[in-house]
């Protein structure tokens, strides 16, 4: 058992199942990240896992220690909030220094701990203020600083970064980032955006409607995902999905395609799973930077194609450009260079790199392998 | 924001508005003015005028001399009287309201949503209703007409105003402050004393001046609960001014109204604003 | 996100975290004694008591209805009632009417606004009985109102009514909206003062006038404030007793009787106490017809949302 275990977790609440089973095992030290979207129920884990909420049934353990039956304050936790939660009415150093009080910590070492934890955090200068003075970001640093105080077992970041603007948000995460490589701490971290996660994380646990659907390093999600939902979930601009009828093509399988009225067909890369397809729809997964301009760097890679196809709309967003086409009736965003883009309403000669295709039964949503 | 100009509309505007005005400054110019006439003036003239002599020996019988009932002491000891029953019933209201609405907003648990509503709904009832119950207790538990009586009346039905408050107020304070001092190690007690009562400023505020303008002016509990001495002054105000022994001292009536009218009219005054928050928190449910 | 109800800390072996469980129940307990044996004990209380044929002291034995029965034939009890009816009646609509006016006045970005607004309101800091005691002399004919015009040269004027028997009940209306309104005006001007001004631009974008923006727009969205305002007007007339006891002591003879001051009388000066106690549970009766119907469509409209 590692630092953070949890095991057959279920969670009721008035007759309806927020949680069916979750099961999760992290190391010391690592970064766990809960991802998903709203309602899935990754804060109320995080809060029983806090000990705010009761468990159902099911088992966590901090630390080899079973603390179902323990109360926050006896978890060895910290917790960082969305709203920061700072108490109004303290300064900044009484702030930090709240938890340690009520533990009876000496006071010389308690002064010695939050000068430490300003340190770290660069907010030596705003001890004496009280939240209402500060900033959004200091406002944040501050919480962090009460977690970091406490020295404790687990970390818990309650989508942290939620009420940041867009540019704050980048800087911060950066330097929670920094901070757990500083500090080594375990790290349970709940967002529902997916760049946080796949940034921030050395584990993820992708969350839909109370079950994990994949957990998993954010490498392992990103290109093996296990289903329809966590391969469209995570990336941005996300995975393209065409539904496509297995044929055969050449000496192996292939998938029919259609763009503007023109058919033609892609090899089945990886398709080994699809022989039991033959003749039957499945949905082919490609993101849209496998998608791009010709590029002569393949050479004659034979997982790569190239295709001529109509563009339908085209999205300039800085470093790339997104181009929109229709293959078989389904939208496919790609990921062009700005320089070589086509124009909406002509044909522009794209290259498709099918060496990380995945493909999905249509019914059962989970991927072919 | 554009100062409106000056039409015909803006003038008729004003000129109703000061006519309102002066309907509501009525009384209280007719209570002052003829508290400080001499009575001959007073009957001789009207309420409305203005005095020509000023003298202040109405108000010096209203507080020592007046009669009212059967003694005739002034108002001075009854002052005193409501004050004894005033200040304890409203610390105590309030520390009771401040204590529920924390449990009742942080510290929910099954059923307090509707022991919340059972209370609300007795701020309705009309005390008609428990007046004899409460004549028949007060005398078992031996503080029928006594200070000790009224303050306990008081505060029993005080407390569902001022849980009503508290809970407004704390409604709004956002449940990861006390989830984040639950994480931090503090208990019940602590998290109340160190993170919400400091933050409580405003209502409380609110609160001690609702309930000592409503304490203050009440009279129904007074005169049901109490006699002779203990009688708050609103019951001594009522007698003095409707006691037919001899001739009718309008001018020490007034005198008297202003007395006992001034304790909740200086902290209008002072405090106004909070007041009136009092009664659109306390009227604005949910 | 989420609203969430937090949850007790989980159970534990500790004595000190069971008492950390129990001790918001405990902290609730007295308000809890309160409220079931002071509010709702205590009602029963008086409903039973009225059906006993207690005079003086009570005495607990059942005759069922019988005290409703003479309460229902005595002539002073169905005037209290009409008394009601007219005062509860003409009180509520006038304060609304004169709140809704000098808010409205008020909105108007009228200097002074707050001066102004204090004077409208300072009578509620004031008693019933020191309200009840200067309208009483205002009002009485031979030094007050009727003085003052005669003796200004309107020797025909004449404003009795305090002393006759059936008007008086309105001299009483006269004092109440007097003492109330200010705060009817409070509350419609906080809820004018919440109307969202960009829907207002957009109607006077759309073309429309003053009048029909208040008409249309500024007026039913202030329906929730028309419907708490008559709550608690009408709660503020149904327990009106001291402003009546100041004003004409429920006289002259007993034509400004209303249901509060009969109980009174009755129960504690004439030795009536089970009588008291049915015209009690009448008035709460009454209360609560009048609270019912409107907690019941308010829970309604907010779960339809």
């Amino acid at each position: 058992m590692g630092a953070l275990s949890i095991r057959k977790v279920r969670k009721s609440y008035a007759g309806v199942e927020i949680l069916k089973g979750i099961d999760i095992d992290i190391e010391q030290g690592e970064f766990l990240i809960l991802v998903g979207p709203s309602g899935c129920g990754k804060s109320t884990l995080l809060s029983m896992i806090a000990g705010l909420d009761e468990i159902t049934s099911g088992d966590v353990f901090i630390a080899d220690r079973r603390v179902n039956d323990l109360s926050p304050k006896d978890r060895d936790i910290a917790m960082v909030f969305q709203s920061y939660a700072l108490y109004p009415s303290m300064t900044v150093r009484e702030n930090i220094s709240f938890g340690l009080e009520i533990r009876k910590m000496p006071k010389a070492e308690r002064d010695a701990a939050v000068d430490r934890v300003a340190q770290i955090l660069q907010i030596e200068h705003l001890l004496d203020r009280r939240p209402s003075q500060l900033s959004g970001g200091q406002r944040q640093r501050v919480a962090m600083g009460r977690a970091i105080a406490r020295n404790p077992a687990l970390f818990l970041f309650d989508e942290p970064l939620s009420n940041l603007d867009a540019k704050l948000r980048v800087e911060m995460r950066t330097e929670i980032k920094l901070l757990h490589k500083r500090l080594g701490t375990t790290i349970v971290y709940v967002t529902h955006d997916q760049i946080e996660a796949m940034t921030l994380g050395d584990k993820i646990a992708v969350m839909k409607a109370g079950e994990v659907q994949q957990f998993g390093t954010p490498s392992d999600i990103y290109r093996n995902p296990a289903n329809l939902f966590v391969a469209g979930f995570m990336g941005s601009p996300s995975m393209n999905f065409i539904k496509a009828k297995v044929c055969e093509s050449g000496s192996g399988l292939g998938l029919e395609m259609e763009s503007g009225g023109e058919r033609f067909a892609f090899p089945a890369v990886n398709g080994e799973g699809l022989a039991a397809w033959k003749g039957r729809e499945v949905i082919v997964g490609i993101r849209p930077e496998q998608i791009t301009e010709v590029v002569d760097s393949h050479g004659d890679d034979p997982r790569v194609v190239r295709q001529s196809l109509p563009i339908v709309l085209s999205e300039p967003t800085g470093p790339d450009t997104l181009l929109l086409v229709h293959i078989n009736g389904a939208k496919v965003t790609c990921r062009v260079c700005p320089d070589f883009a086509g124009v909406p309403g002509e044909k522009m000669a794209l290259m498709f790199d099918l060496s990380k295709v995945v493909y999905f039964d249509p019914s059962t949503e989970q991927r072919i392998k | 924001m554009a100062k409106p100009k000056i039409t015909v509309g803006r003038i008729a505007l004003y000129a109703f508005i000061t006519y309102c005005c002066l309907y509501y400054l009525l009384p209280l110019t007719v209570m002052l003015f003829n508290s400080i006439k001499d009575l001959n003036e007073l009957k001789a003239g009207s309420l409305m005028a203005f005095p020509t002599q000023v003298t202040f020996e109405p108000w010096v019988k209203a507080w020592s001399s007046a009669c009212t009932g059967i003694t005739c002491d002034g108002l001075r000891g009854y002052f005193w009287t409501s004050v004894a029953i005033v200040v304890p019933a409203v610390l105590i209201s309030t520390l009771l309201g401040a204590f529920n609405g924390y449990v009742l907003t942080m510290w929910r648990f099954k059923g307090s949503d509707w022991f919340f509503m059972a209370l609300m709904l007795g701020c309705f009832i009309p005390f008609q209703s428990i007046l004899l119950p409460m004549a028949q207790t007060l005398g078992k538990l031996g503080i029928a007409n006594s200070v000790p009586g009224l303050i306990f009346v008081h505060v029993v039905y005080g407390t569902a105003f001022t849980t009503l408050f508290f809970r407004n107020y704390y409604v709004a304070i956002p449940d990861e402050l006390v989830k984040a001092a639950r994480i931090d190690g503090a208990d019940f007690l602590t998290i109340f004393r160190r993170i919400i009562l400091p933050i409580s400023g405003p209502i409380i505020v609110v609160t001690v001046i609702w309930q000592f303008t409503q304490i203050w002016n009440d009279f129904l509990f007074g005169v049901v609960f109490s006699s002779g001495e203990r009688q708050p002054i609103t019951v001594a105000l009522n007698n003095l001014v409707n006691t037919s022994t001899g001739v009718k001292e309008y001018n020490v009536d007034m005198a008297a109204a202003v007395i006992a009218a001034l304790p909740t009219l200086l902290v209008y005054v002072v405090a106004g604003k909070y007041f009136v928050r009092g009664l659109t928190a306390g009227a604005v449910k949910g | 996100m989420q609203a969430q109800t937090l949850s007790p800390p989980p159970r534990s072996a500790n004595w000190l975290d069971t008492l950390e469980r129990i001790l918001p129940k405990i902290v609730l307990a007295p308000s809890f004694v309160i409220c079931v044996v002071f509010f709702y004990g205590f009602i029963i209380w008086t409903a039973l008591l009225s059906l006993t044929p207690s005079r003086m002291l009570p005495r607990y034995e059942f005759v069922g209805i019988e005290q409703y029965a003479s309460l229902f034939a005595n002539d002073r009890w169905w005037l209290a009632l009409k008394n009601l009816a007219i005062f509860g009646g003409l009180f509520i609509f006038l304060c609304l009417v004169m709140g809704l006016l000098l808010a409205i006045l008020l909105d108007q970005r009228v200097r002074a606004e707050g001066f102004i607004r204090s004077i409208f309101l300072y009578p509620l800091a004031l008693s019933f009985i020191v309200t009840g005691t200067a309208w009483k002399w205002i009002l009485d004919p031979s030094i007050g109102l009727q003085k003052v015009l005669n003796d200004l040269g309107w020797t025909s004027f004449t404003f009795e009514w305090i002393k006759d028997p059936d008007m008086a009940i309105y001299t009483v209306v006269i004092a109440g909206i007097w003492q109330s309104s200010g705060f009817v005006m409070a509350l419609f001007l906080a809820g004018l003062r919440s109307i969202d001004d960009s829907i207002i631009k957009a109607a006077k974008i759309d073309g429309a006038s003053m009048p029909m923006i208040y008409r249309r727009i500024i007026l039913p969205s202030l329906r929730p404030v028309f419907f708490s305002s008559f709550m608690i007007l009408a709660h503020i007339a149904i327990k009106s007793f001291d402003l009546v006891m100041a004003l004409t002591g429920g006289g002259p003879g007993f034509s400004t009787d209303l249901p509060a001051t009969f109980m009174y009388t009755y129960a504690f000066t004439r030795n009536q106490i089970g009588l008291g106690a049915a015209s009690a549970t009448v008035m709460l009766g009454i209360v609560l017809a009048v609270i019912v119907p409107f907690m019941y469509s308010e829970l309604r409209s907010t779960r339809r949302g």
